[in-house]
């Protein structure tokens, strides 16, 4: 019963969708109160139709009903608790489910919470939400279905990819869509917004948070990913520009630069259409992001070729929203009036610059995703885009960008001087200079862009640090007075200013971990010891275990530097029961400079284990930064210029707030 | 990442796999086995997903892995080594793909896309500088309605709301 | 006038890509040509499967003898077992000489396997290593070639053949290429 009570509230909410989709635009157009009126309770109510859905399928895997299709395929009765639940949406359906659920609660969020919203905008944007809504609900309805029952039903689950039995990998696919999904927020913003022909301050304001709330949760998404991938693959990789990568890169890059973008519609009232068209497009990306990934056209067209019906509705489907919305751009646009006014050089200078290059970076990455694809529709043969070519073409994008981003947030709105700017960063660049010499003297048989790489990281930290000491004016009034003008200083500053931060160490990490590693890859009898990168790493043998749903072979290496005990890393190899594929857990040690990094492999017929050894620099510098742009966003989240509209706040009357800082 | 594997291990079969790099494979020179390294780097694992046959538990990757090496031992430069591996399996195996006319589009694509927005923004600039005569009639058509009353009245919320 | 067209730029390049998609729907990525159709065999000789009769095969046999079949077979693989009636109906007409390249496979299990499946081939030869299979650019097997009397291969397939393959394909082929 429960499937079927899970396929009828995905059909009534289909239902409702299509009533959402339809009444309150028209209401809107004609002026109908009543009918636009519709749009809230119906927002709130495809929520709970859809929550009651995503509940049934969750049930259905907690009580592992294999004669339900989906179930059969992805899960087993031993699987352990959060890997049943996890397990609702590693796959293709229920990942679509999932997908709904939180466009219907932001879509009810908009409902709810959205009363400062001006009536008509308010009702395109839910009408526009629930057209997208439609398009899923119709996909998994027609080709898709998560509750198809199967006959006979199977003693048992397939069980889940055991690569995906993982608490890195079960949160990442949420997180994703998360910001996915955020984005359609602003992607229905702009479409309400180019029928309604006005884009202003207050629209840029509506869309920020949104785009902001689903930037941090594509940011953590990404890195989960990436995370994951860094632990799980057993040798320390960490980005490979796969397909799969880019598909939620891309997004982030389009993401990135709305953010940006809009910061200039919001405070110089310019870039509008531009603004609208990013927004339009990073939606697009995190659509194609959605479909590329589970229907497989980059990874394995054999999803379309047992199932064509799904392609030719993804691609219908992807061509009535992003072709329908680029024609509405297209018409509507160009009436956009923009007021602002402004020099090459200057603030909205500097932000366009991030915009061109960001814009550029993700249009290259879907250059060379699609490539091959497209190459190979008009019979050009096969060829393979990897990430040399990706490293190539993105790297000399980046660092032009890199270096601008100290500079930019010194410039003035409208009109700038460039020398000030520069000559204010001459510790910027001292310091700069100074880590470079540093890093050539440590690593001078590493690669030279690991140097550059380093400097440009130093170069944005120290920049963005003089930038804020300017804005407290440290040092040249009193400290009390800097104190109490960093107390005033608006949140959204400080988040620009701590994202920076965050993307400097970032930049470290990444430097460090690709530039500087030492692998060392060996086989070691117990008591064998070997010396990674002035550590000495003791290997006490392996033994055999059992997990939940696995076997296990752990190794001990006892890790010492100088003569002194570090660490004891248990590095496993698992073997899952059902599927009977093999994973590796690396064991980590991380510390401030690096990752001591051991995986433990085979056996061979000596007697010895085959062992990976690795010190990867720097590699918590990553992780470390990210969070730290993460919580930039969150802080700019929380700055009170995003909650206009709600009734003022007796306190906040009294405080002050710099409209022009921060970006 | 590594799901395309299993998906296509259903379709054709390999032996089971083995790990990537193992250090029965691992060349005694350094020098020489740096260089296998990079070359592995760039070369794709043809029964993965864009991996390289060095990041690669595939036992073709094993295979090509070792044949690189062999080549290397053999006195072959970098350069014959790849064409060897080019030569049976296509430029497919290239993770770098060659600059040819089939992949134009797809090396100078990123510099036009930069140029191109490049000459957007200087376009800008200049029709900034030179006035806005040409829009504006189309823009005075369409201009936005005025506010409604309801509207005045939350700017002046507003207004209240950031005043000091 | 140019200011408009600017705007509809994003719509015309969504659209191009589009249609590349559209067409692309088509195309299964995972099948590679092979970089040596219309090439030379490469160079080779096998021993037969350990144990086994006939005295293998190498590429001298290739030239001069008709149009020849090559079908990289294991016994571990399955979709091998699914393709092999097909391979043996083709052996029995008689239009090509096939052989049967087995690749990296225990000499006793492929054996035991031919006996199982019946072996049709003109003559097998065992690659255990295989680096010969490497030689024709193999990937994945099954996979099956076609060369002409010359030595030139004219056809790969790469998967297990199926009926419709077999009639539309492969006997055309080697029809065409037969002297």
């Amino acid at each position: 019963m429960t499937a079927e009570i899970g396929h009828f509230a995905l059909i009534l909410a289909l239902l409702i969708a299509t009533m959402q989709a339809t009444l309150p635009l028209i209401g809107a157009h004609k002026g109908y109160g009543s009918w636009m009126a519709t749009a809230r309770p119906a927002a709130v109510t495809q929520f709970g139709l859809v929550a009651i859905s995503f509940g049934c399928l969750t049930q259905l895997y907690l009580t592992s009903d294999f004669s339900v299709l989906n179930v059969v395929q992805n899960s087993h009765t031993a699987k352990p608790l959060i890997y049943k639940i996890a397990g609702v949406w590693a796959n293709h359906e229920g990942s679509l489910l999932l997908w709904v659920l939180i466009l219907s609660l932001f879509g009810s969020a908009v409902a709810v919470f959205g009363s400062n919203l001006p009536p008509r905008l308010r009702a395109r944007v839910l009408s526009v939400q629930a057209m997208i809504a439609v398009g899923f609900y119709l996909f998994m309805l027609l080709t898709s279905n998560p509750f198809e029952r199967v006959f006979p039903a199977p003693i048992n689950g397939q069980d889940l990819n055991p690569l995906l039995q993982d608490p890195g990998l079960a949160i990442h696919p949420p997180m994703l869509y998360l910001g996915y999904v955020g984005f359609s927020m602003a992607f229905s913003f702009a479409i309400a917004a180019l029928i309604e022909g006005r884009v202003d301050a207050a629209w840029a304001r509506w869309v920020r948070p949104w785009t902001l709330a689903a930037w941090c949760f594509l940011t953590g998404g990404i890195t989960l990913g990436s995370w994951w991938a860094y632990y799980e693959l057993g040798w320390g990789g960490w980005w490979f520009w796969d397909p799969v990568e880019n598909a939620s890169f891309m997004p982030w890059l389009a993401g990135t630069a709305l953010l940006h973008s809009s910061t200039v519609v919001e405070k110089r009232d310019t870039l509008k259409g531009w603004t609208i068209l990013l927004a339009i497009i990073t939606f697009s990306l995190s659509l194609l992001g959605t479909f590329l990934v589970r229907s497989g056209v980059l990874t394995s067209v054999h999803a379309f070729a047992t199932d064509p019906a799904r392609g030719v509705f993804i691609l219908a489907f992807l061509i009535i929203v992003i072709g329908g919305s680029l024609a509405l751009f297209a018409w509507r646009a160009p009436q956009l009036v923009s007021t602002g006014v402004f020099q090459p050089i200057s603030r909205e200078g500097a932000l366009l610059l991030n915009n061109l290059i960001m814009a550029t970076a993700a249009a290259a990455v879907l250059l060379g995703t699609l490539y091959p694809l497209l190459l190979d529709a008009i019979g050009g043969g096969k060829i393979s885009v990897g990430p040399p070519f990706f490293n190539a073409v993105f790297i000399p994008l980046m660092v032009p960008m890199i270096a601008a981003m100290a500079v930019g947030p010194m410039l003035s709105w409208k009109r700038a001087d460039l020398k000030p700017a520069l000559t204010r960063l001459w510790t910027a660049a001292l310091a700069a200079g100074a880590i470079m010499l540093a890093a050539w003297a440590l690593f001078a048989d590493g690669p030279v862009m690991g140097v550059l790489g380093i400097g440009l990281a130093g170069w944005l930290f120290i920049g963005t640090l003089v930038e804020l000491g300017g804005r407290l004016q440290l040092f040249k009034v009193p400290l009390s007075d800097s104190f109490s003008r960093l107390r005033r200083t608006p949140r959204a500053a400080w988040g620009m200013t701590l994202a920076h931060l965050g993307l400097a160490i970032t930049i470290a990490g990444m430097v460090g971990a690709g530039a500087w590693r030492t692998e060392s890859i060996q086989a070691m009898k117990p008591g064998d010891t070997v010396t990674v990168a002035g550590y000495e790493f003791t290997f006490d043998g392996a033994k055999d275990g059992k997990g939940p749903n696995y076997s296990i072979t752990e190794g001990t290496f006892r890790v010492f530097k100088g003569g002194k005990a570090v660490v004891t890393l248990n590095p496993e190899k698992r073997i899952y029961m059902v599927s009977k594929r093999q994973t590796t857990e690396a064991a980590i040690h991380t510390t401030f400079f690096g990752d001591l990094y051991a995986v433990v492999g085979d056996q061979d017929p000596s007697g010895a284990y085959v062992t990976r050894l690795y010190f990867n620099p720097l590699v918590a510098w990553m992780w470390g930064g990210v969070v730290i742009m993460v919580c930039a966003g969150c802080l700019s989240l929380t700055d009170r210029r995003h909650r206009i509209g709600a009734p003022a706040k007796s306190r906040a009357q009294g405080r002050v707030t710099a409209q022009t800082a921060g970006a | 990442m590594r799901k395309a594997l299993f998906a296509l291990a259903l379709v054709f079969a390999w032996p089971p796999p083995a790990w990537a790099v193992n250090p029965d494979e691992v060349l005694s020179d350094p020098v020489m086995e740096n260089r296998a390294r990079e070359i592995s780097r760039g070369l794709r694992c043809l029964v993965c997903q864009n991996q390289s046959i060095d990041d690669s538990d595939a036992d073709l990757a094993k295979d090509l892995r070792i044949i690189v090496r062999e080549r290397l031992t053999a006195g072959d430069s970098d350069a014959q080594v790849v064409d060897f591996v080019v030569s049976r399996y296509g430029d497919y195996v290239l993770l770098k793909p060659p600059f040819k006319l089939a992949t134009l589009v797809l090396w100078l694509g990123p510099a036009a896309i930069a140029g191109g927005g490049l000459i957007a923004v200087l376009m800008f600039f200049r029709r900034r500088r030179t006035g806005e005569s040409a829009v504006q009639p189309a823009a005075v058509l369409t201009r936005p309605p005025p506010l409604s009353d309801e509207e005045n009245r939350r700017i002046e919320e507003l207004l209240k709301d950031d005043a000091p | 006038m140019a200011n408009r067209l600017v705007y509809i730029l994003p719509l015309m390049v969504f659209l191009i890509m589009a249609v590349y998609f559209a067409i692309g729907l088509s195309k299964d990525p995972s099948i590679l040509p092979s970089a040596l159709i219309n090439k030379p065999i490469p160079e080779f000789s096998l021993p037969p499967i350990d144990g086994g009769p006939g005295k293998g095969f190498s590429s001298a046999d290739l030239r001069g003898n008709g149009v020849s079949v090559i079908n990289v077979f294991a016994s571990w693989c399955v979709p091998c077992r699914v393709e092999h009636p097909l391979i043996a109906r083709l052996a029995a007409l008689k239009v090509a000489t096939v052989y049967g390249l087995n690749f990296k496979d225990k000499p006793k299990k492929a054996l035991k396997w031919l006996q199982e499946m019946g072996d049709p081939y003109a003559a097998h030869g065992s690659d255990p290593k295989g680096r010969v299979a490497i030689d024709f650019g193999v990937y994945g097997i099954p996979e099956t070639f076609i060369i002409d009397n010359d030595g030139i291969i004219r056809y790969k397939y790469v998967g297990p053949i199926n009926p419709g393959r077999l009639e539309k394909e492969i006997l055309p082929i080697i029809k065409k290429f037969s002297p």
